[in-house]
């Protein structure tokens, strides 16, 4: 495998507050390669987009402790300057929001937004960088790109307002774009014109692209690998496909079969995971985090288990016995019929 | 407008002709926004109706329609028999008894300095449904019921977390034991995981309490997984009706098809499913597009569809579809 692009290296992120510390990111570990699509899946509170925010510098907390490495091209951002980190971001380094109206200023067109965000990386006139704007609209299909441009973020519709974000984000040709709940806000079919215009400005640009999402569907649909985190920890990670027909946490098991079949197939209940998402906040740590709403918990749960690769690049942190997966999955994924 | 052919007997709710337009003002003048124009449908007791469709389709305004929390424009909504348009605020009080609505969003739905107890005490008391006592003991059973154990019963909203706050609002709905519950939306809010909880909750309820559902959603894997029947709306119409398994295996309106392949799926290649992307976003419910609503960003679309406008027909299957060249 070639260099990677960002490597991440046991990456904490907490923050302290009146009830404690919270752990929103407890020792995560991964690799972007370039022009891999990597998805981070996950519900409210594992952590997906704080670990990424934080990689980023973006979080403006001083109660805020990070810990560990987040080596972009070799080098580490968590100890960059300000400087240094605002050359790296929004020109090698972009990210997209999941609200697209909160991310673009309602007081200036599409067009200002993108040349002020190449002008600040580059030294272009503001005609040549209007010009610019102008094509990047076209490539992410706003129609009347060059009218358009003057059009302010009130007066396009929630896609089109994603398309103007991604626009920005690709105007300085980024290797890395950090894609956080981009379709989340937006309907169906909207959200497959998203997608797949993600999908081919990567393969165009060759950028390699960071997904963060809580849903396996979009997941499946755009990245090579997926990573699902519960409680700030990698769960499993792994190749997409393998993950998806192979999976082999608990937690994935029961992250699919909430999901409603997709296949025209119709179950009276769903294999819902039973309980709440651990809170953050809790100080006990010190074993396997799904384990309370985990069917199969036993005493070995505890300490934290470690992450072990059981197929090649098939990570995941379960201490249940790796030939019983198998049929434990289909026990835990059939439906139940009636109610227990 | 031909009028749904539906067996007459066992029907709990039936609406003819709703419509629902807001006047707004806009820079070319006083303009309407036709939100919900001309939907019938019947929904049977004891089944679940799901009314799926993206937003600004005006499933939310049909569904506040259904229980006059908005007042039709036009139309009728004829609820076990009685027609609940024309009746008064007073009559609606007591006529609602019979359905209940659970909203999207359980926070801004709960009052938030009501105790769980007390917030499902209240429609019970409201309408004076027992004495103190008795409302008390069917409030904790109702709890119970949900899925909380009696220690929750003195917490506020804001100690519950979202799914938790959802049940809350489910539970305060079934206070007055109604035979209809509309939920709007009510577990788009949720994460996954939450999510199948409430939905088989629901699913529960619907069995123990013959409950019978109409279930507003986005998603259509959802409503496909909950609905009997599922009715697709689009700018404000029906353009497909049918049982849940015909409509999402084999969607005979374009649109449906469009949404049905929009869905992301978990693993695509197993599925062997052919993606068709919508060009172009939804027309506005100002200016709706001259025929066939659907027209301009319709594949099959041809020169009648832009000039007349299709209505609900039934099909040989008892599909209903509104469209010049069903699938």
């Amino acid at each position: 495998m070639s260099e990677p692009l960002l490597d991440v290296r046991d990456l904490r992120v907490s923050f302290r507050t009146r009830t404690g510390v919270v752990t929103a990111v407890d020792g995560i570990s991964f690799t972007v390669g370039p022009g891999d699509v990597v998805g981070l899946v996950g519900e409210s509170g594992s952590g997906k987009s704080v670990s990424m925010l934080s990689v980023l510098g973006l979080i403006d907390n001083p109660n805020c402790v990070i810990e560990g490495q987040a080596l972009f091209k070799g080098r580490d951002l968590l100890t960059m300057s300000d400087d240094e980190l605002r050359a790296v971001r929004g020109q090698e380094i972009a990210m997209i929001f999941q609200d697209p109206m909160t991310a673009l200023t309602p007081v200036y067109t599409a067009g200002w937004h993108i040349s002020e965000q190449i002008r600040a990386h580059e030294k272009v006139s503001k005609k040549a960088a209007l010009a610019r704007a102008v094509q990047l609209l076209d490539a992410v299909g706003i129609p009347n790109a060059a009218d358009r441009v003057n059009s302010y973020p009130h007066e396009f519709s929630g896609g089109m307002r994603q398309r103007v974000v991604i626009a920005m984000a690709l105007s300085c040709n980024p290797s890395l774009l950090i894609a956080d709940e981009p379709t989340t806000a937006l309907d169906v079919t909207i959200q497959a014109q998203i997608l797949e215009l993600l999908k081919s400005l990567q393969s165009e640009f060759g950028s390699s692209i960071v997904l963060i999402t809580h849903d396996m569907g979009v997941v499946s649909q755009m990245s090579d690998r997926v990573m699902v985190m519960y409680g700030g920890r990698l769960a499993e990670a792994g190749p997409r496909r393998e993950v998806m027909r192979n999976p082999l946490h608990p937690y994935t098991w029961g992250l699919m079969a909430s999901i409603p079949p997709t296949d025209g197939t119709r179950v009276a209940r769903l294999a819902a995971i039973p309980g709440a998402p651990i809170s953050p906040g809790d100080p006990d740590r010190d074993h396997c985090l799904f384990s309370a709403r985990c069917r199969f918990v036993s005493d070995t749960c505890r300490p934290q288990p470690e992450l072990v690769e059981h197929i090649p690049g098939h990570f995941d942190s379960c201490v249940l016995p790796f030939a019983d997966r198998v049929e434990l999955r289909r026990q835990a994924m059939t439906p139940l019929e009636v109610a227990p | 407008m031909s009028e749904p052919v539906v067996d007459e007997g066992g029907l709990l709710l039936k609406a003819r002709q709703i419509a629902k337009h807001f006047p707004i003002r806009t820079s070319q003048g006083k303009q309407l926004v036709q939100a919900v124009d001309g939907v019938s449908l019947s929904v049977r007791a004891g089944e679940t109706l799901g009314l799926v469709g993206e937003s600004g389709c005006g499933k939310s305004t049909l569904g506040r329609c259904l229980v006059r929390l908005l007042d039709p424009t036009s139309g009728e909504v004829i609820f076990d028999g009685v027609d609940i348009t024309t009746k008064s605020r007073r009559e609606l009080r007591t006529l609602r008894l019979g359905f209940q609505m659970i909203f999207q969003d359980p926070y801004a739905s709960l009052n938030p300095r009501r105790r769980a107890l007390a917030t499902v005490e209240e429609p019970m008391l409201t309408h004076s449904l027992g004495t103190n006592a008795e409302i008390r003991a069917r409030a904790l059973m109702l709890l119970e019921q949900v899925g909380f154990d009696p220690s929750y019963a003195d917490r506020y909203p804001h100690e519950f977390s979202g799914g938790q706050r959802q049940r809350l609002g489910i539970a305060r709905a079934l206070a007055v034991a109604p035979k209809l519950l509309i939920a709007d939306e009510p577990v788009s809010a949720l994460d996954v995981s939450i999510q199948a909880q409430v939905l088989n909750l629901l699913s529960d309820l619907q069995r123990d309490n013959d409950l019978t559902y109409v279930f507003i959603a986005h998603d259509l894997a959802v409503v496909h997984h909950i609905a009997d029947r599922i009715g697709v709306m689009y700018l404000g119409e029906l353009v497909e009706v049918g049982s849940s398994t015909d409509v999402y295996t084999a969607p005979r309106h374009p649109y449906t098809e469009a949404l049905i392949s929009a869905i992301p799926v978990i693993d695509a290649e197993a599925e062997m499913r052919e993606r068709i992307v919508l060009t172009g976003d939804l027309p506005s419910p100002i200016d709706k597009p001259a025929g066939c609503a659907f027209n301009p960003r319709c594949h099959y679309a041809q020169d009648i569809c832009r000039t007349d406008k299709p209505t609900l027909q039934l099909l040989d299957d008892g599909r209903e579809v509104a469209c010049h060249f069903p699938l």
